[in-house]
């Protein structure tokens, strides 16, 4: 069982975020691994781990041939990864990094299975995995809350508006997992020493073989601007009374 | 203007999301939609009573919805040439949308907060930075233009012709893609009115403390005030609720007159979800959390000690 992770690496979440004067976002510092991609990688090493064989690549799009957040997953026991830094990439948007990416997935050789986040936490289109997919000419498991593969098929829990459908597809597939799937191991030091003589095959769109053409964006920002910000109302301590506002407030608004 | 809707429904009725989409579609442009399902019949009147003139109705064959819906609408672009196609940012709608850019090579804006349309320019705008930051894009190149927007975005009203005339279209060919088969359907259940249509939400996070507070402080005062019960992404999480109950951007939006947060840090992933509430009331005990910035009422104190007291007090009332 061979499996490929996407693994996004992103500016830490917990700086604010900050435009570029060209409106794409700030990616200079140092990245670090996507959160929602540990569900992935953990996923990846417990579905090869029943398997009995196999191994998990990893796969990134990142400026600046980032490889903190690849060494984050490499140290939870990923085999090897696959990174593309091309600065034709600026502000790829969601399909630029669907064909890169499906075209890692054709480097990795001999893939049975993609695992993908359902979204990225700084992008959040949700579109890739699909999109990898319908470039593959594969099937997509997205959303999945639960993931089991048997034989030459997967099936999986879909998270749907209303609950969850249980859906299968054979393999190979790419399958995207929502955050809880499983819960991702903490490197161990061990891992986190062996992740740093990991291999990282680093490469660039002309390596993948696309043309600038097939990279271009077709869409341009016009304008970025504050949203009105709403105004905070009356803030008070509880002194334990502090339940009469609520139901003084609800009175008010004709609620109760 | 010609736009396309894909529409979505659940039971017999179109999906509110999907309805939002066409009233705005109506304001724009003529609208048609394309519907994946065997409900063809019986969502058609109400896509109409929203403005839709056309139905293309699209038999799945039992798999995934949004990928059988791509490569219908792959299939029909060229002779039909709609100039927009709308979905829903939702599970089959993003499936679809997803799939069809890279059958029509477009790029794809999602997350759209707004629409606008001028000569044949089309603008989406998306809200990012947890909604403080508004982004106006463009889009270039050849049509149709492909947008996904979030729920509650537009307001769904009725007001266009009678009924929509529904094509049926064959199943198409999706390839290895339609090897995707739908097994079995589970609807969670649920008491008193839908999240995102209710009028008043009680939300708990991760301050109610245990998974079972949830039930004695977020159910019963939404209960007690005709509400609807949500949660924040970290005890869906921790399996405290189900995820149908999470509020906000990997979760619904809801815009209900009155939003009570009970417990809530205020992340900008959860405020995104829920900051376009009409009232906002929060109760948190750390004085800091950035909850309170967005609330007209802002209770600092204990869950514990407050909830108890206010549902003996409507209790009172009674
Ligand atoms: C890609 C991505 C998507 C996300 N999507 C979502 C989403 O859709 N929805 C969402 O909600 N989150 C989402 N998150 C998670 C979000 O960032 C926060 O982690 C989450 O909202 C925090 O939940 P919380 O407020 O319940 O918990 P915490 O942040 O832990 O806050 C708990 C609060 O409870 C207060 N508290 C503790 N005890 C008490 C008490 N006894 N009485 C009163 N107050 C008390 C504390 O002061 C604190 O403010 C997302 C994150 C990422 C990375
Ligand atoms: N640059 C990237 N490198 C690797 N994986 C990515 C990248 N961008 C997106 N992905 C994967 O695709 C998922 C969906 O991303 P998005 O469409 O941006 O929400 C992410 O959660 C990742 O698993």
């Amino acid at each position: 069982m061979n499996v490929v992770v996407c693994v996004k690496q992103i500016p830490d979440p917990a700086v604010p975020g900050e435009l570029n004067s060209d409106h794409t976002l700030k990616r200079e510092g140092k990245l670090i691994l996507d959160e929602s991609d540990s569900y992935g990688v953990e996923m990846a090493l417990q579905l090869v781990d029943k398997a009995g064989g196999g191994e998990v690549t990893l796969i990134s799009m990142a400026p600046n041939g980032e490889v903190s957040g690849l060494r984050t997953a490499l140290a939870m026991g990923a085999a090897k990864a696959i990174l593309v830094s091309d600065d034709a990439l600026a502000g790829a948007d969601s399909l630029t990094t669907a064909k890169v990416l499906a075209k890692c997935v054709e480097r990795a050789e001999g893939t049975d299975l993609v695992l993908t986040a359902t979204e990225s936490t700084d992008g959040y289109t949700g579109t890739i995995p699909a999109q990898m997919a319908e470039l593959l000419g594969w099937p997509s498991l997205t959303f999945a809350k639960e993931v089991h593969l048997e034989g030459g098929t997967a099936k999986i829990q879909r998270q749907t508006e209303a609950g969850y459908d249980v859906v299968e597809a054979s393999l190979p597939a790419v399958v995207s997992v929502t955050a809880g799937v499983v819960e991702p191991r903490y490197p161990s030091f061990k891992g986190i020493m062996a992740a740093k003589s990991k291999p990282v095959d680093q490469v660039t769109t002309a390596d993948l073989g696309l043309s600038a053409e097939a990279i271009a964006p077709n869409q341009t920002i016009v304008n970025v601007a504050a949203a009105p910000p709403r105004e905070a109302g009356e803030k008070i301590e509880d002194d334990g009374t502090a339940f009469e506002k609520v139901v003084e407030f609800l009175d008010g608004l004709k609620v109760i | 203007m010609k736009i396309w809707v894909y529409a979505e429904s659940e039971g017999d009725a179109p999906t509110t999301a999907t309805l939002e989409l066409v009233t705005k579609a109506r304001e724009l442009g003529t609208v048609e939609a394309i519907y994946v399902g065997d409900n063809a019949a019986a969502v058609a009147p109400a896509l109409g009573a929203h403005g839709v003139a056309k139905v293309f109705a699209v038999d799945a064959g039992g798999s995934l919805a949004g990928v059988m819906g791509a490569a219908a609408m792959a299939g029909l672009v060229e002779a039909e040439a709609p100039d927009l196609i709308l979905f829903a940012q939702s599970y089959d709608g993003r499936d679809a949308l997803a799939r069809l850019s890279v059958k029509l090579d477009r790029t794809v804006l999602t997350n759209g907060v707004g629409l606008s349309v001028e000569g044949d320019s089309i603008t989406v705008r998306s809200a990012i930075f947890g909604g403080n930051t508004l982004v106006d894009t463009k889009f270039e190149g050849a049509k149709p233009a492909l947008a996904a927007i979030r729920p509650k975005s537009f307001v769904a009203e009725a007001g266009g012709e009678a009924a929509a005339e529904v094509v049926n279209v064959d199943t198409p060919d999706a390839g290895r893609a339609a090897e995707a088969k739908v097994l079995e359907t589970h609807v969670e259940e649920r008491e008193g009115p839908k999240l995102e249509e209710a009028t008043i939400v009680v939300s708990g996070g991760r301050g109610i403390g245990a998974a079972e507070n949830y039930e004695p402080l977020v159910e019963e005062l939404a209960k007690l005030i005709g509400g609807a019960s949500g949660a924040s992404r970290a005890i869906v999480d921790a399996g405290w609720v189900p995820y149908s109950k999470q509020v906000g951007q990997t979760g619904k939006t809801v815009k209900p007159k009155v939003y009570v947060a009970l417990g809530i840090s205020g992340a900008t992933q959860h405020m995104v979800g829920m900051k376009g509430s009409d009232n906002i009331i929060a109760i948190n005990k750390d004085g800091e959390a950035p909850i309170f910035s967005v609330a007209d009422l802002g209770i600092v104190g204990d869950v514990h000690k407050v909830v108890p007291k206010l549902i003996e007090a409507l209790k009172a009332r009674k």
